[in-house]
């Protein structure tokens, strides 16, 4: 199992009525994460490499070349790491 | 003013972000600094720091004079009776605590009522609630147009001799709508109300006459003008100041504090204005820092970078509307009635995800609320993501960014 926190340099819960979350991949590192996560989940729409909308199991989110990504619709931190670790792995 | 050259005062416009130059359009959140007061701040932790007023050594009289003399520039900045009514805060959020918890918890009674616009950042909202729970005093908002306007007509059929303060902000933080502080002003005086104004997204963005407002306390923050954070000013009239109580207690704030040893208590003098509301070692570096600023802003001429925010914003409507067709524009587009301000969003996209695009491409704006969620819900908006410019700012980056929007609207 992957340990999250060696990708993820921070977590970021929006303001707005949204509730979104943006996770923020460690520089060195965020590369390889944004790899990971393409390879796991299924690709839905592009724009230029920059953004990427992409599906995980019952899941929707974007993910950035910058090696940040949004989630949405997540109930708790657990939820979001649990979707990290399976998404990293 | 030719913004290319004060471009060249700001080293953190040189950065690249991904990879592409930094276009910073996040100034109603925070401006960049200059170089004169990144070095100011330097130069006095080289060479005059110490404590204020505490001391007779040379360094203290130093450091006392530079903080004195930063009080005096920003009361002529705003143009206040001197600095007994400039005081010295951490920003406008805590300027504004004070008034609530100086004036407000000693002045408003349960029967008493206040009137607070619902285009205020929550900084101008929560103190006064937080107060009307002590005190029972009840709040009356006042609504907004369709347009993100204020309804004058609405503040006029709030006002009563109930009210004791109107609370109000000069320009909104998120749709740059210019409130008329004069009209205001006038109409809560005619009910014996005060005025408080919200001068945060105002003062480092046109010239601002305190005198001429006739607003009883005006609080802005040094951070949104070219200062350091943790630095901030409430003005307030003389008279209103010295009838009010300390916010916090400690050093620096009283004339005396005696030991009567018949009583067992203590009795304790107030220092003069402004230092009654500065308690503890203020935050001198801040002043120093702020103290640059001012003289920054007022080479450049207030008329100027109102004229300059002016023209930015007209052109980027008219770029955005012609290049964006999907793009919707929050609030009044009538650049008379706005300062440098754009809120704006796409369908489907979340100002989150508008947000983290631009970034990508080294454009840093602000998305979600932005403090001020009674607005967005009135204007039934879920978030916002808002670009926002300063004196350095130029078409050019304008352009560059309505490029990148049209790219979002490809998704």
């Amino acid at each position: 199992m992957v340990n999250v926190e060696d990708y993820v340099a921070r977590t970021e819960g929006t303001c707005g009525k949204e509730k979104d979350v943006i996770v923020i991949f460690k520089y060195d590192k965020k590369d390889e994460a944004v790899q990971r996560i393409q390879r796991k989940a299924t690709l839905k729409k592009s724009i230029a490499g920059i953004v990427s909308e992409l599906t995980f199991k019952q899941y929707s989110f974007r993910l950035y070349g910058s090696g940040k990504a949004i989630f949405r619709d997540l109930k708790d931190k657990e939820e979001l790491n649990r979707l990290l670790s399976e998404l990293l792995s | 003013m030719d913004p290319y050259k004060i471009r060249e005062d700001f080293p953190i416009l040189k950065r690249r972000i991904n990879e592409h130059p930094l276009i910073y359009f996040d100034n109603a959140a925070t401006s960049q600094k200059p170089r004169q007061v990144i070095e100011a701040i330097k130069d006095f932790y080289e060479n005059h720091n110490a404590n204020v007023h505490r001391a007779v050594h040379t360094l203290s009289q130093e450091a006392s004079e530079l903080y004195e003399c930063a009080h005096e520039e920003v009361a002529k900045f705003i143009n206040a009776g001197g600095m007994e009514e400039t005081v010295f805060v951490r920003g406008t959020t805590e300027a504004i605590n004070l008034v609530a918890y100086a004036w407000g918890l000693h002045n408003l009674k349960k029967e008493d009522e206040i009137i607070v616009s619902l285009m205020e950042h929550h900084s101008n909202i929560v103190p006064w609630e937080i107060i009307s729970r002590m005190n029972g005093f009840k709040i009356k908002y006042i609504e907004i147009n369709d347009d993100g306007t204020l309804n004058y007509q609405s503040l006029e059929n709030l006002l009563s001799k109930k009210t004791k303060i109107v609370c109000v902000s000069h320009v909104s933080n998120v749709t740059g709508i210019v409130n008329d502080i004069k009209r205001i002003a006038r109409i809560a005086h005619e009910h014996g109300a005060l005025v408080l104004v919200d001068g945060a997204q105002s003062v480092p963005h046109m010239p601002v006459n305190v005198k001429d407002l006739n607003a009883d306390f005006l609080a802005f923050s040094g951070h949104k003008m070219l200062g350091p954070t943790g630095i901030g000013v409430l003005h307030g009239k003389r008279e209103i100041l010295e009838k009010m109580e300390p916010f916090h207690g400690g050093g620096e704030m009283i004339r005396e504090v005696s030991f009567n040893p018949k009583t067992k208590h203590c009795s304790i003098g107030w220092n003069v204005l402004p230092w009654k509301f500065e308690a503890g070692t203020p935050n001198v570096c801040g002043g120093v820092g702020l103290l640059e600023a001012v003289k920054y802003l007022k080479r450049l001429g207030m008329k100027n970078v109102k004229a300059h925010e002016e023209m930015l914003t007209e052109y980027a409507l008219s770029r955005l509307q012609d290049c964006c067709p999907k793009i919707k524009i929050y609030g009044t587009k009538d650049t008379s009635a706005k300062c440098g301000i754009i809120p704006f969003g796409f369908e489907g996209l979340s100002s989150h995800d508008i947000a983290l695009f631009l970034d990508n491409y080294g454009i840093m704006v602000r998305s979600g609320f932005h403090c001020a969620q009674p607005l967005h819900e009135i204007l039934k908006l879920s978030s916002s993501t808002r670009a926002s410019f300063y004196i350095y700012n130029t078409r050019e980056e304008i352009d560059r960014f309505t490029e990148i929007l049209k790219e979002i609207e490809q998704f």
